[in-house]
């Protein structure tokens, strides 16, 4: 739709930004297969020894399937809970009237706005109060408030765009809106539930401060504390198991990623007018 | 609920009559999200605010005193305050810049093309906002190590730790790609909204490329480019984890230290083994207030009243 005179001068431009992304991203994958790479210039043997950590532990490190164990269980967790919690917030928002709605919706725009990572020092206190320090469902919990604010928001343009006659011809048969809510809105807003789900679950997936700060103990160890655990001194560390468990990381996200891709556009686009 | 009683109570809301029962049926619906703010958001910023006029501290673990605005008063009065209140400033700023407009052109250039290239080159910009912090900061501190194994080093011949030569370029740099990609998506989506003929109207009269991307495409995208740079503002002052992974706020003295990363490690790091709560809530609450403070303005500047349209049934 738009090509100027200059164009091979931009595809030029938008080559050469691109290309340092692409060298991370092939240093990565040779080093997880090579003894030793310099540049990328594979100097060692070829081999799959910096796979080991996959039927071995390394050092003192729990195993590598509790860990992914652990990572699914925690992005899993987040990204239901958002799911769901966001969900009934948003049709409550979307569909009923109640004294203090505005100022409620005025709230969660500046939760999302606000950043809440400057609350992290406190909610070390809210987590031992509970007793939830070093827990899993502790994470999850302060992780849920983080992504909470953006699900109701995108959750909401999602039932304001439904249409009420299902749910009218429902209540007139006489269903609770309760009913109504989990058997006719819900299914009808798939899509969003989707796209709020697999992004929440991605940004889980990748996060690194929060179990890296609120968890201790190995048998809870998520997959960035494992990876931080090896790195500790960066011009001795073991690039090429670091690249391996790199990559192991990165799979499900990616494939997550690509079974979700054309949710999240959508999500991106309803995103984008909120 | 049972369906009468329910029916009546709708009858009831809609005539304003029955205040608390037009308020149990939300209230259930909105019960989670409300603890969850209570518990994740209030607590922890009344919390923040009590603890930063403590001295608690690892050495005064089990009993604590109150100390009034000390704190506030040491940090205000501490002499890297200066430095690294100009950090922060110039850390979120220019990398604000990098975002936006690394965003913004990669989106124009990237519509330009057919769906099938574009979608390579938006899949790889993607990437590091989908990699682990950890993997993708281990990624650039190996291409830019020294010599044999850093690939810049390599290139350039002249062995190096690049990262420590060039620590705000990296910090600022490593930062703006993974930025970058949100701009990117949402500056595309908003692109692909604009209608076709407003191109060829444009094309029709003339325009070169710089003055339909001049004259159509920017006065049309700006509430999404408020938009994006309004968040990533915030985002920003915030965010510390990719500076604390790549250079932990050095080399050397708070070189690349910002005010986030500053508080994080007076509550959680320490060298001398006392970890200051007190001190580093007292430092979180200047951030606690400057967010609630940007969040209002930006409420204010795309008209939060607008965006609260009454919801379409008002059933209860």
């Amino acid at each position: 739709m738009l090509k100027p005179r200059s164009w091979p001068l931009w595809l030029i431009f938008l080559i050469v930004v691109t290309v340092p992304i692409l060298i991370g991203y092939v240093w990565l994958l040779l080093s997880s297969f090579n003894d030793r790479v310099h540049g990328l210039t594979p100097a060692g043997d070829w081999g799959l020894s910096n796979w080991r950590f996959l039927w071995e532990n390394v050092g003192r490190r729990p195993s590598i399937w509790t860990v992914m164990l652990n990572t699914l269980l925690f992005a899993g967790g987040v990204s239901v809970t958002v799911v769901i919690v966001s969900a009934m917030a948003a049709y409550a928002v979307s569909r009923l009237s109640f004294p203090g709605r505005s100022w409620f919706l005025g709230l969660i725009l500046v939760l999302h706005a606000f950043p809440a990572v400057s609350l992290l020092i406190a909610s070390y206190y809210v987590l031992v109060v509970l007793g939830l320090f070093d827990s899993l469902l502790g994470v999850i919990l302060v992780m849920t408030s983080f992504m909470m604010p953006l699900g109701i928001w995108l959750l909401k343009g999602f039932f304001d765009s439904l249409s009420w006659e299902m749910e009218m011809a429902a209540l007139v048969d006489g269903a609770s809106r309760w009913r109504i809510f989990w058997r006719i809105a819900m299914p009808l807003v798939s899509p969003g539930l989707f796209a709020v789900g697999i992004f929440t679950f991605l940004v889980a997936w990748g996060e690194f401060i929060l179990p890296y700060t609120f968890i201790v103990s190995g048998r809870t160890w998520t997959f960035s504390i494992y990876l931080n655990s090896m790195i500790g001194d960066f011009e001795m560390a073991d690039y090429g198991l670091l690249g391996a468990v790199g990559l192991f990381y990165m799979l499900p996200a990616v494939a997550v990623f690509f079974f979700g891709q054309r949710y999240l556009l959508t999500m991106y686009s309803g995103g984008s007018k909120g | 609920m049972s369906t009468p009683a329910a029916a009546t109570d709708r009858g009831a809301a809609r005539h304003g009559g029955n205040r608390a029962s037009s308020w149990k049926l939300p209230a259930l619906f909105l019960l989670p999200a409300l603890i969850i703010v209570l518990l994740f958001f209030f607590g922890p910023a009344i919390v923040t605010g009590y603890l930063s006029m403590t001295d608690l501290s690892a050495r005064t673990l089990s009993d604590p005193s109150f100390v009034g605005f000390d704190n506030y008063e040491y940090v205000l009065g501490s002499r890297w305050t200066p430095l690294i209140l100009r950090n922060t400033l110039f850390y979120v700023g220019v990398t604000l810049l990098f975002n936006v407009g690394m965003g913004l052109v990669l989106a124009i250039v990237i519509s330009g093309m057919s769906d099938r290239v574009g979608n390579v080159f938006r899949l790889l910009w993607l990437l590091p906002r989908i990699t682990s912090p950890v993997i993708y900061v281990v990624m650039w501190q190996a291409l830019m190590a020294r010599a044999p194994y850093g690939f810049l080093s390599q290139l350039t011949g002249q062995s190096q730790n690049w990262v420590n030569a060039y620590p705000w370029h990296s910090v600022i740099l490593i930062n703006g790609v993974v930025g970058a990609s949100l701009g990117m998506l949402i500056f595309t989506a908003a692109i692909r909204s604009i209608p076709e003929d407003l191109f060829r109207a444009a094309a029709v009269d003339g325009a070169t490329t710089w003055q339909t991307v001049r004259r159509v495409i920017l006065p049309l995208m700006r509430w999404p480019i408020m938009f994006v740079t309004a968040y990533q503002t915030l985002s920003l002052l915030a965010s510390f984890e990719y500076i604390l992974l790549l250079t932990n706020g050095g080399p050397g003295f708070f070189t690349t230290e910002v005010w986030s990363l500053w508080a994080y490690k007076e509550a959680f790091q320490s060298y001398v083994g006392n970890v200051e709560f007190g001190l580093g809530a007292a430092m979180a609450a200047f951030l606690v207030v400057t967010g609630i403070v940007a969040s209002l303005i930006y409420l204010r500047v795309f008209r939060f009243n607008d965006l609260l349209a009454r919801p379409k049934i008002e059933v209860n």
